[in-house]
């Protein structure tokens, strides 16, 4: 069923009552030209672009819980392509493109909400970064606006301006970036990919990659019996490691768990993504009026979803520093996601060494923007066996030749990015 | 999480920085590349027990390894790097 103006009137009429499930709940088959493991954006989106673009439709995703519940269902929902090196910038960008056209696309509303990205600074080295970074986006066509204090202030007043250490000295603000409603990403995208013919298959864990005479990839072995594939794709963010290893591959990926929070709801305060430069602390407000916010991985690995005491404290610290009114505000929620860190900051979006196994991890804290692009991109990679331009650099292989896309210069500590 | 030093005992984690795998070695310098690039960049992260470095950085200062599931957080084993003439007296 189409959703429109006048579904919406129908079903009105009729209290709701008539409203198709969004997608089925089918068996698994035995077979499958291409299976995915794991029903998160990325998995979910590939499907969607594999039947859409490459009209490839005898396809599974196969996923352990319930769709949407790993980090796509726990992230804060940023979207921005603010990047700073020319080999992310083209990805990322054409990911923000396919965000604004997305709810349309899907016929699903992902409440893509453009109310810009702000970096405010307080240092005039953060400052000349700040200029770095904004004339990169310029040369590669991407909107950035540099905004003296003045302006920062008028965006963001709850700001402490003055408080002696930090100063407020202005602000990086992508105006086309901003916030979407991640539960809608994941139910839009398997809708659509259902309408297409996808089975979507929940509670089915993958155990196993099975292999062919010749080391290729031919399946998986799941809770729910072995399916066969032509071609096998992983998207399981936080189990990268675990789901190649199955395969006898190795990853530069350490999981780490990452916090998000959510307060009390409050009147209309914040109307842009903000973030502290001093610290890591990034804030934007819900439409439910609730401010979402989080700051740094906690460090160290973890597949624990759930958060620990010293980052609430350092987040806590780092909010009264820079909103000090909201110091009496309460926290409502606080939860953690498992992200799978690499050893450069940067995505794999590849081709495996093994026939028919692809890639597509390492999505670090910063994979929710990517999912339309990435998934798009890697839809690509499985149908043609070959990378897009966009994806062509986040290869695994990067590592070994020397040339990672390392944009914080963090070096090969996956808690440095 | 609490790790308890060898030497200052019992401390809340914030005295102490994370410094990663404590199973990876330094391969001879006239190593391949693959055993660099392992070295390097590659890592088992296993889901469950992880020997791993931590520095008592706000305490005494020392290099621990720590044994840790990484699904629990339970800490089965604390150790210093080099144990100290006194530490094993
Ligand atoms: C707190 C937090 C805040 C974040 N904030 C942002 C943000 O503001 N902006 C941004 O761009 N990114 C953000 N991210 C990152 C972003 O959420 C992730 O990078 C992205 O969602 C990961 O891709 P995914 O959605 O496909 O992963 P997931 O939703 O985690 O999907 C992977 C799926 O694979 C399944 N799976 C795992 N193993 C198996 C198996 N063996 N068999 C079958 N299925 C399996 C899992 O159950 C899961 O559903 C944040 C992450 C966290 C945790
Ligand atoms: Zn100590």
């Amino acid at each position: 069923m189409k959703y429109s103006i006048t579904s919406l009137v129908k079903q009105a009429l009729q209290g709701h009552k008539g409203w198709p499930e969004a997608f089925r709940h089918p068996a698994p088959k035995k077979h499958y030209d291409v299976v995915i493991i794991g029903g998160g954006g990325h998995g979910l989106a590939t499907a969607y672009y594999l039947a859409k673009n490459h009209g490839i439709t005898n396809v599974a995703v196969v996923e352990k819980g319930w769709i949407g519940s790993g980090n796509v269902g726990r992230n804060t929902t940023i979207v921005r392509s603010n990047y700073l090196l020319n080999s992310e910038i083209p990805l990322l960008e054409w990911s923000l493109k396919l965000w604004e056209g997305l709810s349309e696309d899907l016929n699903y509303n992902v409440m893509f909400s453009q109310r810009g990205v702000l970096d405010i600074f307080h240092t005039d080295g953060q400052r000349d970064e700040a200029v770095r970074r904004g004339n990169a986006m310029i040369v590669n066509g991407v909107d950035a606006e540099m905004l003296d204090r003045q302006q920062v202030l008028e965006m963001m007043p709850m700001v402490d301006e003055n408080n002696g250490r930090f100063p407020v000295l202005g602000g990086l603000l992508q105006p086309r970036a901003g916030n979407a409603r991640h539960d809608a990403v994941v139910w839009g995208y398997a809708r659509g990919a259902d309408q297409m013919g996808v089975d979507i298959i929940q509670n089915c864990e993958v155990t196993g990659i099975s292999r062919g005479p010749n080391g290729e990839a031919t399946g998986v072995e799941t809770s729910r019996g072995r399916i066969g594939a032509g071609k096998v794709a992983v998207a399981v963010a936080g189990h990268t490691s675990q789901v190649m290893d199955m395969a006898g591959i190795k990853l530069p990926v350490e999981s780490h768990k990452l916090q998000a929070f959510v307060s009390e709801a409050v009147k209309p305060c914040i109307n842009t993504v903000a973030t502290f430069g001093v610290g890591h602390l990034y804030v934007s407000q819900s439409d439910k009026g609730g401010l979402v916010f989080g700051g740094m991985v906690d460090g160290y690995n973890s597949f624990a979803q759930r958060g620990n005491l010293p980052i609430v404290e350092d987040v806590a610290e780092a909010m009264m520093m820079f909103l000090p009114t909201l110091g009496r505000v309460r926290l409502l929620r606080h939860w953690a996601g498992v992200v799978d860190m690499t050893m450069d900051g940067s995505p794999l979006i590849c081709k495996t060494p093994i026939e028919g196994l692809y890639l597509s991890g390492g999505w670090n804290y910063t994979g929710f923007k990517a999912i339309p692009g990435a998934a798009w991109c890697f839809a690509h990679t499985v149908a043609n066996d070959a990378p897009h331009d966009f994806n062509a650099p986040f290869h695994l292989d990067r590592f070994a030749q020397g040339r990672p896309v390392d944009a914080t210069g963090g070096g090969p500590f996956p808690n440095h990015h | 999480m609490r790790i308890s030093c060898p030497l200052c005992g019992e401390r809340p984690l914030d005295e102490f920085i994370y410094r990663g795998d404590a199973t990876v070695t330094r391969p001879d310098k006239e190593a391949p590349m693959e055993q660099w690039v392992e070295y390097v960049y590659l890592r088992d992260n296993p889901k469950g027990i992880h020997r791993e470095h931590w520095r008592h950085a706000q305490g005494c200062g020392s290099w621990l390894i720590v044994e840790r599931n990484t699904v629990t957080h339970e800490i089965t084993q604390v150790s210093e790097t080099r144990p100290t003439q006194d530490a094993q007296t």
